[in-house]
């Protein structure tokens, strides 16, 4: 496709996909197998044909599937799957890595070049991991004069936060790590620990560029905090509620968007400015103080703050989709699961499977993540794209319009809001 | 015997409201220099660049080399406009050797003078979007630079050195069926640029960010001395290829860019616009030049002057007027070569500009200066 592919030569294809078989044996026999054997010792074991498994037991019979499945089942129904895997870290960390690619590629294609291409044989598929190597084999250089303790925990804090606000974040029907009642005021409450943490890490590093860029983003999140969080009071006046997965189930039949278009637009724009985008990067502005907060920061703890980020901005365009995009709601796209599996069992060559109550992702899981995900990148693409598009703008503009016109949205949001609510549109005996 | 230190050594009063910031020459947005910024919060009160970073002692050189020899390490200080650094120097050398120049050399020097032009602009451009955050706007001109110097490798052989001009003409001819292609090009890149409007110079962010920054008067632009495109962004009427037309250009219709705002968006757009008109002189350049004979005037090996005289000649680069004050001595080096230029003067404007302005105009209004670090320092 491009002048600068490599001759494509069949046998060293083969040959590199024998190398990666060999190299993805080894890591699963170094890292795979261990990582199982502590999964089995947190879950609780099933009772299989009367027996009571001990982790050692099941470790023995994984290679049986009429044994497998109730343990991966099991497993599943843990707290630590949900922190872990699926609607936790790993499902966020998974989206953030592909928003990286999709956005390298994306910015790539709009500014007429190839983007990552050699790293992974396929479109450069494994840049991030790579970067993610080289991050980590870094030295990490602290300044003399940092304050070493807060230097250093910071962007653990950073990550620590992103993740706690993806936690908030619910992905299908039951399927939230904290489902907490007051989850939108728990939500302002990490968001409010951004700046905190920025200042922290730009103050400790004893520098005058990073100084410069903590000043910045702290001007740049506390006055953008307020209309973001005016902007999200007329879903709060409507619903009547804080909990996050009863908005989004609320809005089984038409999203918020539809009557609240001015407040949507106001938080996708504070959420640009929250999330340092462009044309809001200013604390990072690099033709003026280098690389504002993150200037001092080396090897792998740039790495993590780079995670947080991206997690960061995860959880917000999830939380845009949660409370204006309607959610997980939207047409049933997943076939139902036939029946028959559950009561006569799956035939795989000798071995006829029987497992009561096996499908753990049920139809309307299933479909309420395809729709939540794809929502979620359609807003993420939303997000990228002005980096293609905008230079920088400046800090006294940029105040100026968080101050006045945002504000002032907001307010007219809550207006119609109130105004749906009084005449009766909306709510009891309404549309709803 | 004076006390003097260097600018950053200097000894200052402390105010502990003013914060000094040393941006460059380790600093991505500073180019092979150092601007000492004194700021109160976001505002600069004080600006001291420091250039000198890349002295090479071209002037110097010069004295130790004959007039041939001189040519590939004069336009060194540009690569990027390497035939317009080297022009006044080749005319200059001519005057003094007392050669006329073949009429088609003055048409291809006139081509291979506009095409590097562009070439110097579209690099300023990519640099310029960069400051402002903007990386659209530094991967299209970095991408479109590539056309043009794709014809420049075929019209003189090198990419970006070329050391095409030599007294008495150009170095070669120009090859086979080059009139067609560079008549596509020139048309393709002109409708490529025009694209740019739409996402650099009408972009909303873009103008509320750099209009009425760093505002050059008339008045000011005259007194310090600027240049090129800053002097004609504050509204002065002057181009070298028309107040004093060298080679052919006086048989050409060439209209000059003059805005009357002397702010930074002003400045950025100026070049622009150059540019557009670049592609014009191009195409009638093309349509005027006489279809055959000779481009070179042989000259006798290791000429020399005539005896002691001096010449000034001084050409429009891309950034402005670049004069070479040249003194022959009947030998076949110079005595002295002094090369004025354009890069320097705008310079000079830097500390009245920045002074009172935000710091985040300070890549804005800094790099409109239309400045090339390398340049200046010689």
């Amino acid at each position: 496709m491009s002048v600068i592919a490599p001759k494509f030569k069949l046998s060293e294809f083969i040959k590199s996909l024998f190398d990666n078989a060999f190299w993805a044996l080894m890591l699963m026999v170094l890292v795979g197998i261990p990582a199982v054997m502590m999964i089995l010792f947190v879950i609780e074991m099933p009772v299989i044909n009367g027996e009571l498994l001990t982790p050692f037991l099941a470790f023995t019979w994984l290679a049986d599937p009429s044994r497998t499945l109730p343990i991966i089942q099991a497993f599943m129904t843990t707290d630590m799957f949900k922190v872990m895997a699926f609607p936790g870290f790993g499902f966020a960390a998974l989206l953030a890595a592909g928003t990286i690619f999709v956005e390298r590629k994306l910015l790539a294609k709009l500014q007429l070049r190839v983007g990552p291409f050699y790293c992974g044989k396929l479109e450069g598929i494994l840049q991030l991991a790579g970067d993610g190597l080289k991050l980590i084999s870094k030295e990490i250089i602290i300044p003399a004069k940092a304050d070493k303790p807060l230097f250093w925990a910071a962007p653990v804090m950073f990550v620590a936060a992103a993740a706690a606000f993806v936690a908030l974040i619910p992905v299908a029907p039951g399927w939230v790590v904290a489902d907490v009642d007051m989850g939108l005021l728990g939500v302002f409450a990490v968001i409010g620990f951004f700046p905190i943490i920025t200042i922290l890490s730009a103050w400790s590093a004893n520098s005058k560029f990073p100084f410069i860029g903590g000043i910045r983003a702290l001007f740049q999140m506390v006055s953008f905090e307020i209309p973001l969080i005016l902007s999200l009071l007329g879903v709060v006046m409507i619903t009547g509620t804080l909990n996050l997965s009863e908005i989004a189930a609320s809005q089984s039949s038409f999203p918020w968007i539809v009557f609240l278009p001015i407040g949507a637009i106001v938080f996708f724009i504070t959420m640009l400015a929250e999330l340092e985008r462009i044309p809001f990067d200013l604390p990072e502005a690099e033709s003026e103080i280098v690389a504002g907060w993150l200037t001092e920061l080396s090897g792998m703890m740039y790495g993590l703050v780079q995670l947080g980020t991206y997690l960061k901005l995860y959880a917000f365009a999830a939380l845009f989709v949660v409370l204006f995009l309607g959610g997980w709601n939207g047409p049933m796209l997943i076939p139902p699961f036939p029946a028959e599996i559950i009561t006569d069992g799956i035939t795989m060559g000798p071995i006829t499977l029987k497992v009561p109550g096996l499908p753990i992702f049920t139809q309307e899981m299933l479909n309420g993540t395809l729709w939540f995900v794809l929502k979620t990148v359609g807003v993420i693409f939303f997000i990228i794209l002005p980096r293609g598009v905008f230079p920088r703008v400046r800090v006294d503009i940029l105040l100026n319009l968080g101050w006045t016109k945002l504000i002032g949205l907001a307010f007219v949001n809550i207006f119609i809001a109130l105004g749906l609510l009084y005449a009766g549109v909306l709510g009891p005996g309404g549309l709803q | 015997m004076t006390n003097e230190l260097l600018p950053g050594l200097a000894l200052q009063k402390v105010d502990e409201r003013i914060m000094t910031l040393n941006v460059g020459p380790q600093h991505p947005g500073s180019g092979h220099m150092r601007i000492i910024v004194q700021i109160d919060g976001d505002y600069i009160v004080a600006c001291d660049p420091d250039p000198g970073y890349v002295h090479r002692g071209e002037e110097k050189m010069a004295e130790y080399r004959n007039y041939i020899l001189n040519i590939p390490h004069l336009e060194r200080p540009v690569i990027h406009d390497s035939c317009n650094v080297l022009y006044p120097y080749v005319l200059g050398v001519e005057e003094i050797l007392g050669i006329e120049v073949p009429e088609r050399a003055k048409y291809v020097r006139i081509i291979a003078s506009e095409l590097n032009r562009c070439i110097y602009i579209m690099y300023w451009l990519a640099i310029y979007g960069i400051f402002l955050g903007h990386s659209t706007m530094f991967m299209w001109p970095a991408g479109d630079r590539e056309l043009l110097i794709d014809l420049m490798e075929k019209m003189t052989g090198a990419r970006v050195t070329h050391a095409h001009f030599v007294p008495g003409g150009v170095r070669n001819d120009l090859p086979p069926n080059f009139e067609d292609v560079c008549l596509r090009q020139v048309n393709y890149f002109e409708k490529r640029i025009k694209e740019y409007a739409a996402v650099f110079y009408d972009n909303p962010i873009l103008i509320s960010r750099t209009q009425d920054t760093g505002v050059l008067s008339r008045q000011d632009a005259i007194k310090l001395g600027t240049t090129g495109s800053v002097l004609r962004a504050s509204g002065v009427d002057y181009d070298l290829r028309i107040k004093e037309p060298y080679d052919a250009y006086d048989e050409l219709d060439i209209h000059t860019n003059v805005m009357t705002e002397g702010d930074s968006y002003a400045r950025s757009k100026i070049p622009w616009l150059d540019m557009i008109e670049s592609c014009n002189i191009i195409r009638q350049a093309l349509k005027k030049m006489p279809k055959s004979g000779s481009v070179r005037v042989k000259l006798k090996p290791n000429p020399k002057g005539k005896g002691f005289e001096s010449v000034y000649k001084r050409v429009e680069s891309g950034r402005g007027s670049l004069g070479y004050h040249i003194v022959s001595d009947a030998k076949p080096e110079p005595y002295r070569l002094k090369i004025s230029v354009p890069s320097f003067r705008n310079l000079i404007a830097l500390p009245y500009l920045l002074k009172g302005e935000k710091l985040g105009n300070m890549p804005s209004v800094y790099w409109s200066l239309n400045y090339w670090p390398v340049e200046a320092d010689r």
